[in-house]
């Protein structure tokens, strides 16, 4: 099941440019693995060498970030929008 | 001279050449301002802070601009005041307040942070300026805009204190009211800056933008008679704040203009928007985003960008942190009101609360010195005192109906 997955510019020379992508996956973590699939270099980006997201990412599925849903065991359906943000200072 | 050495990730030490990037392409961790710091050593005196202007610019060597000071040249300076009523109450020796309530022009310490950001905005050649905002930040932005004649973009939540949205409307700034909360406009605000080239204060220019912060820690040393406290109290909500006022003690120390500081930094945050103190109590450097219920909307920030190195700075400097509910907030709203004669707003009530409570828990010593950071202003958020305030009386204009009025105060009073 395709979901729409919006790269974050930092993250855009390693998808070619591209500031939205197709990727398939249950959950989260299934997602990034199609990423790298896609994308290799990608999950190194997204993930710490132990598995976990990033300090400084937020991940989005649709308006929620998925540290108030289940991380990344977070199951995706179709046409849902995922969102990778980098944290932003405060105002 | 070329003070500046471009960007440094804070993570992985990655280098980038001075530009509106705000993070690591590799690692996304934040970047900061990479100063030459031999070339600044015996440059910056005392005496050279000594003669500069009052306001943030007598610490230009230190901030991330390179051409002349484009807007804010009087923003900063700001009294800081030896208590003795609040003191006494509190039951304490020597205790400052750093009073950021009445920075011009905008009458928060935001001021600091956005006329470095706008004046690097300027010299990067951006025509619009753009920020998210709890609403301190909104105010700011859009004065400084107005006064660098730049277009700005203004996000904030929609359910925002009135005076604050009026405050930032007067400027005729575009005003987007985004229904959510403020992390909520965060986000938003960090794709349409994937989208739109504007200089965003808080996101593309965030490196220089959060270094204005050093200026309220510089001011307080230099006022304090080039020293360092033994605590400081600070209001949390991205944590930027309390961060930059610690890299400004150890920049002062290792600049050899103070003596080796021994300063504990303690988190103040709201009982119902307290990630970093809740970090602290819990003694973990894993941060857990939380919605935000509290009244004081300009420290909710419920998933704060710089948490980790906020809670860093209390466990370094051996300090602490503390919650404060709603009540809490307001009864230290009217407490530094009635002591000190200091309006501030809701996050200052936060920072007189947490501070009444470290001390009277024993957390922060009573013997030792102290100081609060007020860092905004309370005619922008009167909204939580309208229930706890009432004019005491309503006569007719006559003498006669006073007199029966006082009589009648006076009897209240014992009874």
């Amino acid at each position: 099941m395709p979901v729409l997955v919006r790269i974050p510019t930092p993250l855009r020379a390693v998808t070619k440019g591209a500031g939205e992508v197709q990727a398939k996956g249950d959950s989260v973590a299934d997602l990034i693995e199609d990423l790298e699939r896609q994308y290799p270099g990608l999950r190194e980006r997204l993930v710490e060498e132990g598995g976990e997201v990033r300090r400084f990412i937020n991940i989005y599925v649709n308006e929620e970030d998925i540290r108030f849903l289940q991380g990344k065991k977070t199951s995706l359906k179709e046409g849902d929008q995922v969102s990778i943000v980098p944290a932003i200072a405060g105002g | 001279m070329t003070k500046l050495k471009g960007l440094k990730c804070r993570e992985c030490g990655r280098r980038y050449p001075s530009s509106p990037v705000h993070i690591c392409e590799f690692c996304f961790g934040p970047v900061e301002v990479d100063y030459d710091y031999e070339a600044l050593k015996g440059t910056i005196t005392r005496q050279s802070i000594a003669a500069g202007p009052p306001s943030i610019w007598r610490y230009r060597e230190l901030l991330p601009i390179e051409g002349d000071v484009a807007v804010g040249h009087h923003v900063g300076f700001t009294p800081l005041i030896r208590s003795q009523n609040l003191a006494e109450e509190l039951g304490v020796r020597e205790l400052w307040i750093k009073n950021d309530s009445v920075c011009h022009p905008t009458w928060s310490f935001k001021d600091r942070v956005v006329a470095v950001a706008v004046t690097r905005a300027k010299e990067f050649g951006f025509d619009t300026v753009a920020c998210a905002s709890t609403g301190n930040l909104a105010n700011s932005v859009a004065a400084h805009a107005a006064e660098a004649r730049l277009k700005s973009y203004i996000f904030i939540p929609a359910d925002l204190e009135q005076g604050k949205i009026v405050a930032t409307l007067v400027y005729q700034p575009t005003l987007v009211a985004v229904e959510g909360t403020y992390d909520e406009v965060n986000r938003l605000c960090s794709e349409v800056s994937d989208k739109y080239r504007w200089a965003f204060v808080n996101i593309n220019i965030r490196p220089y933008y959060s270094e204005g912060s050093k200026t309220y820690g510089y001011e307080i040393l230099e006022q304090l008679g080039w020293r360092a406290p033994g605590h400081i109290v600070v209001p949390c909500a991205g944590g930027s704040l309390i961060t930059k006022i610690w890299k400004a003690i150890r920049e002062f120390a290792s600049l050899g203009l103070i003596e080796r500081p021994a300063t504990k930094m303690y988190a103040a945050q709201a009982a119902g928007c307290g990630p970093i103190v809740t970090m602290v109590k819990n003694d973990t450097d894993v941060l857990t985003p939380v919605r935000p219920n509290t009244i004081a909307k300009s420290l909710a920030i419920g998933n704060p960008a710089d948490g980790y190195y906020a809670y860093r700075v209390v466990k370094d400097s051996g300090g602490y942190g503390e919650h404060a509910t709603d009540e809490e907030i307001v009864e230290g709203m009217l407490l530094l009101a009635r002591t000190e004669g200091i309006f501030t707003e809701t996050a200052g009530g936060v920072t007189v609360a947490v501070t009444k409570k470290l001390i009277e828990t024993g957390v922060i010593p009573r013997d030792e010195s102290i100081v609060i950071c007020i860092t905004g202003n309370g005619l922008k958020t009167p909204d939580v005192l309208y229930e706890r305030l009432e004019t005491h009386v309503t006569i007719r204009p006559l003498l006669s109906a006073f007199d029966r009025a006082l009589a009648e105060l006076k009897s209240q009073a014992r009874s």
